[in-house]
């Protein structure tokens, strides 16, 4: 039987027991269903999701609700929307009882006296043009004076194919904010012309993907299994999509056979009863799906599949280690 | 994996389990390392765990808690557990 330390040299061992015991459980939170922005290609509008559940507004409810999901066994909650920042005190109900992570348009600041080290991460989806394009407006200026220097927070840069060739020019405003970024693909739901991934660009991007993180490893916080993963949807052999993915809400979960997934994950809509589907949208095609966690937790809750060989296993706990960076389980 | 008492029955079964439920390769219940650390060496994670803790609760007819997987890090501390739950349960029915 290949054992782990067989595999590892001790450098690598080490890095492996770090991250071993870490049991993440996530599950993802609709804080609110409003947002300050209307993005082409927003999941949460473009599928309706929006209008599926009225919001609990009562903040003692949200407050036995987080206090329900932590003896769930829950260590981790990720707040999306719309636009979590609209609602700081649901946000507080959650960060005061959890390990809490906070997705938003960086166009509000969260106020570091009442969130002292929650990590944030903030959309990005290109260059000023694409921005305007795609978002109404050049969020990043608005959200790197916000936040610059703060060392809890990086851009979550979904990449667009009309970005090829100008992803280092963002990393460079990036890293000169004195921030940290992570990448993933746009998905395209809302199928906007020019938006939509070819093969050739997803090549391509890969290539440059690999490229940015060998010249910005401070900056840039990835992996070239993760880039290799998310652009060729493939891992091991197999193909991603809805029966391979981790990310669906469990108990909605009717796959057989089912496959290995994330335990009691759930995407609660914000009136605290209703469940998504996933971590994105119901409507997407999960054929051609980027979300960059599903992608990422794909790998981690596949590892013994990754002990073929030495290569393999360090692949997986590079991902692995992305992710527990990026949601705070271990330093940058 | 040359046991012959009771904990070494229990041991042998929860081997067998693991690698029938994991689909653990080049190993049988008699190679398989009772002492040899699950998460750390062989790369068991907690959805595995909670695979082989589903089997185990039908054959032996006890409950693992999922609070008590962090200690459960051996097959040897596994038998340990059922060999403990089951003692616990014979009590109480006597009692
Ligand atoms: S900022 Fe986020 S939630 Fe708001 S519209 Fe854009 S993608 Fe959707
Ligand atoms: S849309 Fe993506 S995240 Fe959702 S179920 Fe499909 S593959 Fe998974």
């Amino acid at each position: 039987m290949k054992t782990v330390s067989s595999l590892l040299d001790p450098h690598w061992y080490e890095r492996y027991k770090r991250i071993s015991r870490l049991n993440i459980r996530s599950s993802i939170y609709d804080v609110t269903n409003r947002c300050n922005l209307r993005c082409k290609g927003c999941f949460f509008f473009s599928s309706g999701e929006h209008e599926r559940a009225a919001e609990e507004t009562d903040l003692g409810r949200w407050e036995a609700f987080v206090e329900a999901e932590k003896a769930r066994g829950v260590n981790l909650a990720i707040l999306i929307g719309g636009e979590p920042t609209l609602c700081l005190d649901r946000m507080e109900a959650f960060y005061s009882r959890l390990p809490t992570f906070c997705a938003t348009n960086g166009l509000i600041k969260v106020p570091r006296d009442r969130f002292p080290d929650m990590m944030i991460g903030i959309s990005l989806w290109g260059d000023e043009e694409d921005e305007k394009i795609l978002r109404g407006k050049d969020t990043f200026a608005i959200s790197s004076k916000n936040y610059a220097g703060d060392p809890n927070v990086y851009y979550l840069y979904t990449i667009t194919p009309r970005q090829l060739g100008k992803t280092e020019k963002i990393v460079q405003k990036i890293r000169d904010a004195g921030l940290k970024i992570h990448m993933q693909l746009l998905s395209n739901d809302e199928g906007v012309d020019g938006f939509s991934w070819t093969p050739e660009e997803l090549l391509a991007i890969r290539q440059e993907m690999d490229d940015i993180l060998d010249a910005y490893p401070d900056t840039v916080v990835s992996s070239k299994y993760y880039h290799k993963i998310i652009t060729s949807g493939e891992m091991l052999g197999r193909r991603f999509g809805w029966q391979q993915c981790p990310s669906v809400t469990q108990p909605l979960d009717r796959r057989d056979p089912r496959p290995r997934r994330l335990i009691d994950f759930i995407r609660w809509a914000s009136d605290l009863k209703t469940m998504h589907r996933c971590c994105t949208s119901e409507t997407r095609d999960c054929s051609t799906c980027k979300d960059g966690a599903a992608h990422m937790s794909w790998v981690m809750v596949n590892k013994r599949a990754h002990m073929r060989s030495t290569e393999d296993l360090q692949n997986w706990i590079e991902v692995y280690e992305m992710f527990a960076k990026l949601y705070q389980f271990i330093p940058w | 994996m040359a046991m012959k008492t009771e904990i070494g029955k229990i041991c042998l079964r929860v081997a067998d389990i693991m690698i029938e439920e994991l689909k653990l390769e080049d190993v049988t219940a008699e190679t398989f390392d009772p002492d040899l650390d699950l998460v750390d060496e062989v790369g068991i994670d907690s959805m595995d765990l909670a695979t082989v803790a589903l089997v185990i609760r039908d054959e032996y007819s006890i409950r693992i808690d999922e609070d008590d997987y962090p200690k459960l890090t051996t097959i040897r501390k596994i038998s340990d557990y059922i060999q403990q739950k089951q003692e616990e349960k014979a009590q109480a029915a006597a009692g």
